[in-house]
């Protein structure tokens, strides 16, 4: 886990070259108590690939990210980045979280993007040169001295994700980032985390059970099945060119193969609850 | 209250809203103002009523105000007590926000000193005066030291609720960017219980008063309390009423600068009041 990339200058970084780390997940079970929330996932996640997890909500997606971000111990199995194992919470590996309550209210918004960089001792000088750089990716070089209360949801979403590559990860995990805002801002954010990632270079693990999302965003999409003890029930590739078109026929065929993926699981967690879905029509 | 401008409003808008607003404050002082006259207008008739051997009247404490006043007793009381409410009170938030931080924070502090806030908590400081004066002597050190004991386990609890409280995705994004767990005590959870010690501050505070009587009821010479106790030796109960009151709007404002001052200087805390 080497990073050459110092404050202020990373030329290096900014063409997308290899900053990411591959991601392992070998036959992980997770349980709270007697809650078995994911049994025995594995999947391979490679350096610099953008992998969305879609599944029905409550089926395990977050605690899998929570696993990977260091905070949730697998009951069994391993987690390993670029073969170290993941022991705890660790600044390679971000987190951006669904509520922009992850934000420090007290601090401006600068003061927040270069909290990762204060936290790890770099000069002051530094962390304003960070924190500036990664203001502008996500482009809110503008508001560096207002506070997040002050800011809308969307910007207080990129806040976080600027906070977040300030740090200058090499995995980012994202837990339904965009999931708490308005359709309209949501398309501009999906647009945008598509640049920046690229930008980055880094390897992100996004959380989503928005399908038009997943095929906008990822390089790979791994479907999972309803909890409980969640595993992963397909992998798709999403083999379409950047920036993407939500009308390409390829994309379409895959929407509805995701669609029928996601109804099934569905269904069979209603099913599971004592709620037959074909007995209500 | 601050009317914020917004420059796309157009102009005569705003002026309306700083008007309504002014409005609105003018009512809320002419009802104060009513409130005023009104429960002074209740007072004199229980004055005449009851006769001055029970209740001062209003004119009567004006004038034993003006006495006390020029012969410095007032003066001298209020700034005695308000000595040892501000030592008190200041020890208690000195002590009381760390022990507070450390209880919320770590388990096994919570678990050791539990049983203890739970205990004396319910035991109300004058319940103390005796073993104070035995232990401390009749020095300024067993007011202060009663008046600390008010405050102390108010502040600890409400910091130890506010550390509960803080937010896990807020601990969860410190630590995933690298803060240690002093980093995140100091960086993430104390500025996250601040409007919470802030409450504990005031709710002391209102204690302190409380307690300040009974600090003062055993050889203190000077003070309020002290006034109050001493006053009855004399049968002078328009003196008594005069420290009440004082007392009083002491309290009032006491808590009204805490207020102000808070509100201003931890206001990117989210501190509202």
């Amino acid at each position: 886990m080497t990073k050459a990339i110092e404050a202020g200058l990373s030329p290096a970084k900014k063409d997308g070259g290899g900053h990411g780390a591959a991601v392992r997940v070998d036959g992980v079970d997770i349980k709270f108590g007697s809650f078995h929330a994911v049994c025995d996932i594995s999947l391979d996640i490679a350096a610099g690939e953008f992998l969305c997890l879609l599944g029905p909500s409550g089926c395990g997606k977050s605690t899998l990210l929570s696993a990977l971000a260091g905070f949730v111990r697998p009951h069994q199995g391993a987690l390993t980045v670029d073969g170290t194992p993941i022991t705890g919470p660790d600044p390679e590996l971000g987190m951006v979280f669904q509520s922009s309550e992850a934000l420090f209210d007290w601090l401006t918004v600068r003061q927040n993007v270069a909290f990762g960089p204060r936290m790890r001792g770099k000069s002051r000088a530094e962390q304003t040169a960070l924190a500036d750089e990664y203001l502008s990716l996500v482009g809110l070089r503008h508001c560096a001295d207002r506070f997040p209360p002050q800011l809308s949801g969307g910007m207080r979403q990129r806040v976080q994700i600027a906070r977040v590559l300030a740090n200058q990860p090499q995995v980012v995990l994202m837990d339904e980032p965009f999931g708490a805002l308005d359709a309209q801002t949501r398309q501009v954010m999906q647009q945008e985390m598509g640049r920046i990632w690229q930008a980055s270079g880094c390897t992100v693990v996004f959380v989503t059970h928005d399908i038009d999302e997943a095929i906008l965003l990822a390089d790979r999409v791994a479907v999972m099945t309803a909890g409980p003890a969640a595993s992963i029930k397909t992998v798709y590739e999403v083999d379409l060119p950047r920036p993407r078109d939500e009308s390409d026929p390829a994309a379409l065929e895959l929407r509805r193969s995701l669609r029928q993926d996601i109804g099934e699981e569905v269904r069979k967690s209603l099913r599971d609850q004592g709620l037959d879905p074909e007995d209500e029509r | 209250m601050t009317t914020v401008t917004v420059d796309a409003t157009p102009k005569p808008r705003v002026e309306r809203r700083a008007l309504q607003a002014a409005r609105l404050r003018l009512r809320t002082l002419a009802l104060y103002a009513v409130s005023v006259v009104v429960g002074i207008g209740i007072w004199q008739l229980l004055a005449t009523h009851y006769g001055p051997s029970l209740v001062a009247s209003p004119h009567a404490t004006l004038s034993a105000t003006g006495d006390l006043a020029r012969d410095g007793t007032l003066t001298n009381s209020i700034i005695a007590s308000s000595r040892r409410i501000l030592i008190g009170w200041g020890l208690g938030l000195v002590v009381g926000v760390p022990a507070g931080l450390l209880v919320g924070q770590i388990r096994l502090v919570r678990q050791l000193l539990e049983p203890y806030i739970e205990f004396f908590r319910f035991i109300p400081p004058i319940a103390f005066v005796t073993l104070a004066v035995v232990w401390l002597g009749i020095g300024e050190s067993s007011k202060v030291v009663l008046i600390f004991y008010t405050a102390v386990f108010i502040v600890i609890l409400n910091t130890s609720a506010g550390v509960m409280a803080v937010s896990e995705s807020k601990l969860r994004a410190a630590a995933s960017l690298g803060a240690s767990r002093r980093q995140i005590l100091r960086g993430v959870v104390l500025p996250s219980t601040v409007p919470y010690i802030i409450t504990g501050a005031r709710l002391a505070m209102g204690n302190s008063f409380l307690t300040i009587v009974s600090a003062e009821i055993v050889a203190a010479q000077v003070g309020l309390g002290s006034l109050i106790w001493t006053s009855r030796n004399y049968g002078r109960i328009d003196w008594v009423f005069v420290g009440i009151i004082t007392l009083g709007i002491l309290g009032f404002v006491f808590d009204r600068v805490l207020r102000i001052v808070a509100s201003r200087v931890l206001r990117r805390y989210g501190v509202k009041l």
